[in-house]
């Protein structure tokens, strides 16, 4: 579904991402993890579009993305959550959800002026899509609230609402469970699960914490200094000398 | 719900055509005599003027400080259409409008690129530029202007083209089109990343930012007899951007309420000569202090805010949304 074929990007004349190789198939639940600086989050941008790739290609479902703007990119099927929350935060919760609509579910501009019929069925149509959205993310009651001033681990879990607004197929998930504790992460990977099958999606997720990863991601790529070190499914990288070196360095 | 809403809609349109009559009595019998008559077409063009400019800095959040020349596009088109072609009022505004929407697109195209001070350093020099156009056309007057303009602009037109600029940007804001402008001022990289193309709404925002100056620009023409270039200066774009901060960035309502206030002010201070601009200044000081975010700052001003009733929260209010 998306191969990554020697992703690079260098900032000035330091390189974030070097040769990085993806293979991700339909489906899959995939891990990225990595030190802090690794290079995680601008493998996201690239793949995003937010940063042009230096060099390399990559091709989501045969097409090549490497020189999409982010909103071709999402056309293309592909979403994300960011690992600084992101959210329009002075707009309502459901406001922010339907902004994720309107690339693939919009009525023209004459409609929204002069609030012709098509102003109000495409309103019904997304709010009614949003509330339901809302409501597998526990949201719903919140749907009239400011963005802002909902509790952090709710931002969290409107960034991915969003994100699937936006009709993705395959999801990106940048840090989900950042600075939530243990049960939080629990109820986190429960909900993975379920909008996993739900959407039928594909996930890739960055993560720093290891028992989510290792239980419920099927393959895991470890990402040092802007290289992948390792592959493989978690058993594996648990063993793996190289990612135990990255993570804890070398014995004395 | 659809009840409430119809009720809503009546009330306002009950509002509004009080108020219309109203003035139009009071024209009438005099109450409004000739000079305050001005302040009224004033108070139109500049709620006009800060209504459409909050669509570009307010809910797009992108600070453009051309305005006056968008107002001068229209203004000099309009007055050409009906002094030369012999145009029909309504149609000549209209095109007018049209015609700075035009150059706010191929404007926008190249300068929305970029961002916040360069941007409006961009705009600055391209409000300049069409002023320095004007001077040299000698179609138009040159330097000297246009003078001689039929004085078309009244009450009831003043009040239709207002109400129509005010209604018709409400409309576009509260559609998935202004979702998509406010979600660029609130993030653009997520608002890219969830679909949107942002140089497309910031070129939207600034051509319907541009249409409505040019309105304003059409109406002042038909109202004051004389147009020359150096009544569309910076200073223009700029009292239209005070107004905007001062209601609120991002309240259509607020920049109604503040294009009045500022456009009372002006003309209570009239008689203090000099001294008015430093007592302006202070006043904004003050706002600036006591509100930095504006009278209303995000928020628009309801009827029932008007009554002190709490807006709804959660899924009651969504119910009403839906159904």
């Amino acid at each position: 579904m998306l191969i990554v074929n020697r992703l690079t990007k260098t900032f000035g004349g330091l390189t974030a991402v070097s040769n990085v190789d993806l293979e991700i198939k339909e489906g899959e639940l995939i891990g990225l993890i990595g030190p802090n600086g690794a290079g995680k989050t601008t493998v996201f941008n690239l793949l995003t579009g937010v940063y042009l790739p230096s060099s390399g290609e990559m091709a989501f479902e045969g097409k090549s993305l490497a020189r999409l703007k982010p909103y071709q990119i999402t056309a293309r099927g592909v979403s994300r959550t960011f690992q600084n929350i992101r959210l329009f935060s002075t707009m309502t919760v459901l406001d922010n959800v339907k902004v994720a609509y309107h690339w693939h579910d919009r009525y023209s501009v004459a409609n929204a002026f002069l609030r012709l019929p098509g102003y109000f069925r495409g309103e019904k149509k997304t709010t009614r899509a949003a509330m339901e959205l809302l409501e597998v993310f526990g949201l719903a009651q919140k749907a009239e609230e400011l963005a802002k001033n909902l509790p952090y681990g709710e931002q969290r879990h409107l960034e991915i609402a969003r994100a699937l607004a936006a009709n993705p197929r395959l999801l990106l998930l940048d840090e989900p469970a950042a600075g939530m504790n243990p049960q939080e992460t629990q109820e986190l990977m429960d909900l993975i699960a379920q909008i996993r099958q739900q959407f039928n999606l594909t996930i890739l997720l960055i993560e720093h914490d290891m028992s989510l990863v290792m239980k419920i991601c099927e393959r895991i790529y470890v990402l040092d200094y802007g290289k992948v070190i390792a592959e493989g499914v978690p058993a594996e990288i648990k063993q793996n000398p190289r990612v135990i070196e990255a993570y804890l360095g070398r014995e004395a | 719900m659809k009840a409430l809403g119809l009720k809503k809609n009546l009330a306002i349109t009950a509002v509004l055509v009080a108020l219309y009559f109203a003035i139009a009595y009071a024209i009438k019998i005099n109450l409004i005599n000739p000079f305050q008559q001005v302040n009224l077409i004033w108070m139109g063009i500049n709620i006009i003027l800060a209504v459409s400019l909050n669509v570009i800095v307010g809910f797009t959040g992108q600070l453009a400080l051309g305005h006056a020349g968008f107002m001068a596009i229209g203004a000099y088109v309009s007055t050409v259409l009906t002094m030369n072609m012999g145009l029909p009022f309504f149609f000549a505004i209209v095109l007018g409008a049209l015609a700075a929407c035009f150059v706010g697109l191929l404007i926008g195209l190249p300068t929305l690129r970029l961002r916040g001070d360069y941007l409006a350093i961009a705009t600055l020099g391209f409000g300049e530029i069409i002023r320095g156009l004007l001077v040299n056309i000698d179609y138009v007057g040159g330097a000297a202007g246009i003078n001689g303009i039929p004085k078309l602009t009244n009450w009831p037109w003043l009040f239709a083209f207002t109400v129509a600029s005010v209604l018709l940007i409400k409309n576009f804001i509260d559609s998935t089109h202004g979702r998509a402008c406010i979600a660029i001022r609130e993030n653009e990289i997520a608002a890219d990343v969830m679909g949107i193309n942002t140089t497309r709404y910031k070129v939207m925002a600034f051509s319907v930012g541009a249409f409505f100056a040019g309105i304003a620009g059409g109406l002042y023409a038909h109202y004051f007899y004389l147009i020359r270039p150096a009544t569309f200066t910076f200073m223009r774009s700029f009292d239209a951007l005070v107004m905007v901060v001062f209601g609120g960035l991002g309240s259509i309502t607020g920049s109604v309420i503040a294009a009045a206030a500022v456009t009372i002010l002006n003309a209570t201070l009239q008689s203090l000569g000099a001294i008015r601009m430093v007592i302006y200044a202070a006043l904004l000081v003050v706002v600036m202090i006591f509100r930095p975010q504006g009278l209303l700052g995000t928020k628009e001003f309801t009827l029932r805010t008007l009554l002190g009733k709490k807006e709804g929260v959660g899924k009651d209010a969504y119910r009403k949304q839906a159904d």
